[in-house]
């Protein structure tokens, strides 16, 4: 029925454009807020030279902003363009914050981000200050509104299945913004955009003064960053463990197959910091662990046991003969005129909560009902996601999130001890820090998004049911389309990049 | 629960309404911005006179734009059925659109960044296709609409398109996209008038009496076009309630030549609307030419209002009829969102709303003035 070439075609889309509109997002993020700080320090001290560090570092998000604002567009279009059923299915709940993300956030960043630069002799300096705040204030406010849908992704609460709509309809708004994973995401997130704000500021900063030039401004910027940079990477591992913790409690397989713990373990479980996770046999060779230490992350008790894949294999096959059940009840239902049974409607009721889990037959047989006791367990292996990935980007990620604590508590320590323009060598590691963020930031994504597979939504959905009916053709025109505008925008984006930063902060810029 | 202080039946007629205010707002404030786009070759003549006509809406074009993408994310939460059913049905056209909408933003921070003319220029032509392409494509996609579009749902309400991309350029579509291109070319032509001085100022005021009255004649066409039937309209025949759930598989619709007139006779009232459209174009022109570019921006932002009502009000309760399977048909009854969804989706629009007219107005405030040639040659900050 379903052509997964589509599937495959539309995935890859999406999360190539999602990858790439994240390149934008977290410089946009953080810088808006350095931006703000460094403003706020002028307009108190009125030192001129503040001025000018908003105006340059403005000028490069102004750059970067403008590429966050043109992919964003895609992101939000795509959705009905490729994913017309998910849309349908979850539209209810899904498409309420990113429309409150629009009115609520977007608007006033945009709105003002034009004041932002063309205001600086229209307005009071205290008004300007204003204006770039609320810029900063629109900018996490989007972040906030996007991560809620996400997060609804990830835990669908607040909701329920309507037989009569064939969706899934809001029941609980409240439910859906303090969702706890929305929450810890948000946090964990927007700290990570910050990180990526400081870094950029200390690593052209340190450019600019093993090269001797503008030293006032890059100093003072290596200060702010540094300060800002610590705060913000000790909160993002700080709340990436808060994130981990949430993952546990609903997302017990993505847990596992991050950390490729094949069997139950024994409370509190070792965390894994290295091992080559073997897909065949279901073990890892070289595995070296250190006691305890996920069991207390994760759970944070002494005593709760982990599941491991296998046994939470075990469970998805439980779910998906009750997603049978459910389905069946549902085309019964469905097929009804007038009132429904009383006792399918109970018998739905009782089991629709795995109806998602009946939906992941559908790829062997589209009847569900009919499935053999192998395609079940087929379809119960398929819950497991590409564990390889996952495993090693997790290690990446923390990896770096430590790697730039490091950084900016050395960098902290030697502006405060004014030892940073001889430092030599912490300015080159400095700069060659750049990339570092970005990284992260992609392999985030990556754990988080590819880590949901096969769920386009957590239990509810299946990723390949949620494709538009549309033709790979047309799917490969649009991919191959994408692939190459992106990559000459990117091509550009980043020759002008340089050539502003080479150029620096001189009249001709600010 | 709190969302029934309002019926089901009702939050659906008011967020028919808000995805008009929507569309309508897109048009009168991102309008303005594609129009000058679109102008920017044929009303300046050098670099600096293409950067005084930049400059007119780079302050404020990002904060109009958002009006599009909430246009869709409101479709998206209020009307799902129609976001996946159109926006996939249109795929081929939306993925022009989006290219359309990414260059701008692109062109209009990129464009200044190098002195050299074939960047410059290329970034011109680069602007001009993000202000021509989505006018186009607006009124292509609502002339589709109005014809009907050949998708329909299975038993699991999977959308199915089954035209093409080409079968999107009709007679029909295509005067209504040259209807929209009008209008927008006419809207930004006053904005051009009322922020310019000199040459850019005058050549913007013809085009704009130009394209006034070639949106008149093509409005003109296109109700001919309806009335002659060789477009036919679509008409409920049997429709259980209105409050019900959102299944748009238990009605049953026919095609019909001429429905799309029937709500003025049920309705007179509703002439107001394509009334407006004539009236807002033609004072339009009228206000160019006896130099009020103030007060022609104004009747040309109701000629949008009183164009895209005539379509809206035509078509209700339809918001996606579809001309294969027309009990497959999307309206305003059976294609919403659930109760509760559009009810706090409406309280944040009550909340909302009014804050963002009022900041957009202080900002179009701040930025009041005309943008000369000296301006742009003393302003570093300008584009």
């Amino acid at each position: 029925m379903l052509d997964l070439d589509v599937a495959q075609l539309s995935r890859l889309q999406f999360g190539l454009t999602a990858l790439y509109h994240f390149l934008f997002v977290p410089l946009t993020i953080g810088l808006a807020l350095l931006l703000a700080i460094m403003e706020s320090v002028y307009v108190m001290t009125n030192r001129e030279i503040w001025r000018q560090m908003t105006k340059f570092w403005g000028l490069l998000f102004g750059i970067n902003f403008a590429m966050g604002v043109a992919t964003g567009i895609t992101m939000e279009f795509q959705f009905g363009t490729n994913w017309a059923y998910y849309s349908h299915y979850v539209g209810d709940i899904f498409g309420a914050p990113l429309a409150i993300e629009g009115l609520m956030a977007f608007f006033l960043e945009a709105t003002f981000v034009g004041l932002f630069f063309f205001g600086w002799d229209r307005l009071s300096k205290r008004a300007h200050l204003c204006v770039t705040w609320l810029v900063a204030i629109g900018s996490n406010l989007s972040a906030f509104w996007i991560l809620v849908a996400n997060a609804w992704m990830q835990n669908p609460v607040g909701s329920q299945f309507n037989y009569q709509t064939m969706r899934m309809e809001m029941t609980s708004f409240y439910d859906v913004i303090f969702n706890p994973v929305a929450q810890s995401k948000f946090v964990h997130t927007v700290s990570a955009c910050y990180v990526t704000g400081a870094v950029f500021v200390m690593a052209i900063s340190a450019y600019y003064l093993l090269r001797g030039r503008y030293s006032d401004l890059a100093k003072r910027s290596i200060t702010v960053a540094a300060s800002f940079g610590l705060a913000s990477a000790l909160s993002v591992v700080v709340l990436g463990d808060e994130s981990g913790y949430t993952t546990s409690q609903n997302q017990k397989m993505k847990l596992a197959a991050i950390e490729a713990m094949w069997e139950t373990e024994p409370a509190p479980a070792g965390f894994t910091i290295f091992g080559i996770p073997n897909l065949e046999t279901h073990e890892n060779t070289y595995e070296v662990k250190v006691p305890w230490a996920l069991g207390l992350l994760a759970t944070r008790t002494l005593d709760t046991p982990l599941p491991g894949i296998k046994d939470l294999v075990i469970q998805a096959q439980t779910r998906i003969k009750n997603g049978m059940v459910a389905y069946e009840a549902l085309y019964k239902l469905r097929q009804s005129n007038g009132e429904p049974d009383p006792q399918t409607m109970a018998l739905f009721n009782q089991y629709q909560g795995d109806l998602g889990y009946g939906l992941l037959l559908k790829r062997y047989t589209p009847t569900v009902t009919n499935a053999t006791e192998e395609q079940i367990i087929k379809a119960a292996w398929d819950t497991v996601p590409n564990i390889t990935p996952l495993f090693w980007s997790f290690r990446l990620m923390v990896g770096i999130g430590f790697t730039l604590i490091v950084l900016f508590a050395t960098a902290f320590y030697l502006s405060t001890k004014r030892r940073i323009e001889q430092s030599r060598w912490f300015l080159k590691l400095a700069f060659l820090s750049l990339p570092l963020p970005w990284i992260a930031a992609e392999l985030g994504w990556i754990v988080a998004e590819h880590g949901r597979q096969p769920w386009a939504i957590e239990g509810i959905l299946p990723t390949d049911l949620g494709v538009s009916s549309v033709s790979s053709g047309q799917v490969w025109f649009s991919l191959i389309g994408f692939v190459v505008f992106y990559t000459l925008l990117a091509v550009i984006d980043v020759f002008l990049m340089v050539k502003y930063i080479k150029l620096g902060p001189t009249e001709e810029a600010v | 629960m709190i969302h029934q202080l309002l019926d089901y039946e009702t939050l659906r007629i008011i967020w028919w309404g808000l995805l008009g205010t929507l569309l309508i707002g897109f048009a009168i404030m991102d309008g303005f911005d594609m129009g000058v786009a679109i102008l920017l070759p044929f009303t300046t003549r050098n670099d600096s006179e293409r950067r005084v006509a930049i400059n007119c809406i780079a302050p404020v074009w990002e904060g109009n734009q958002v009006w599009f993408i909430l246009g869709g994310g409101a479709i998206f939460a209020a009307w799902p059925l129609v976001y996946a059913a159109a926006f996939s049905g249109f795929y081929g056209a939306m993925f022009l659109v989006l290219v359309a909408m990414i260059l701008r933003p692109v062109g209009m921070k990129f464009r200044s960044k190098m002195p050299n003319p074939l960047w410059r220029s290329f970034w011109d032509w680069a602007l001009f296709l993000g202000g021509f392409v989505p006018s186009l494509v607006f009124g292509i996609a609502f002339g589709n609409i109005i014809q009907g579009v050949p998708f329909h749902f299975d038993e699991s309400l999977r959308s199915f398109y089954t035209g093409s991309f080409f079968g999107l350029f009709t007679p029909f579509s295509l005067i209504c996209g040259l209807l929209s291109t009008c209008l927008f070319t006419m809207h930004g032509a006053t904005y051009l008038t009322l922020k310019t001085i000199g040459p850019i100022a005058s050549r913007a005021k013809m085009a704009g009496v130009r394209a006034a009255l070639l949106a008149m004649i093509f409005f003109t066409a296109g109700w001919l076009w309806l009335k002659s039937g060789w477009v036919p309209g679509y008409r409920i025949l049997e429709l259980s309630e209105m409050g019900n759930s959102s299944n748009p598989l238990s009605k049953s619709v026919t095609q019909e030549a001429g429905a799309w007139f029937n709500n003025y006779t049920t309705y007179p009232w509703m002439w107001f609307a394509p009334i407006l459209g004539y009236s807002g174009a033609s004072l339009t022109a009228i206000f160019l030419l006896k130099r009020c570019p103030g007060k022609a921006f104004i009747t040309s932002a109701f000629a949008q209002f009183g164009v895209i009502s005539t379509a809206g009000l035509s078509l209700f309760p339809f918001i996606l009829p579809s001309s294969t399977h027309p009990n497959s048909s999307l309206t305003v009854w059976d294609a919403s969102s659930s109760h509760m969804t559009l009810f706090l989706m409406l309280v944040s629009v009550i909340i909302f709303l009014p804050l963002i007219l009022i900041y957009t107005s202080w900002v179009f405030r701040v930025m009041r003035g005309k943008v000369t040639e000296n301006d742009i040659r003393s302003n570093t900050q300008m584009y």
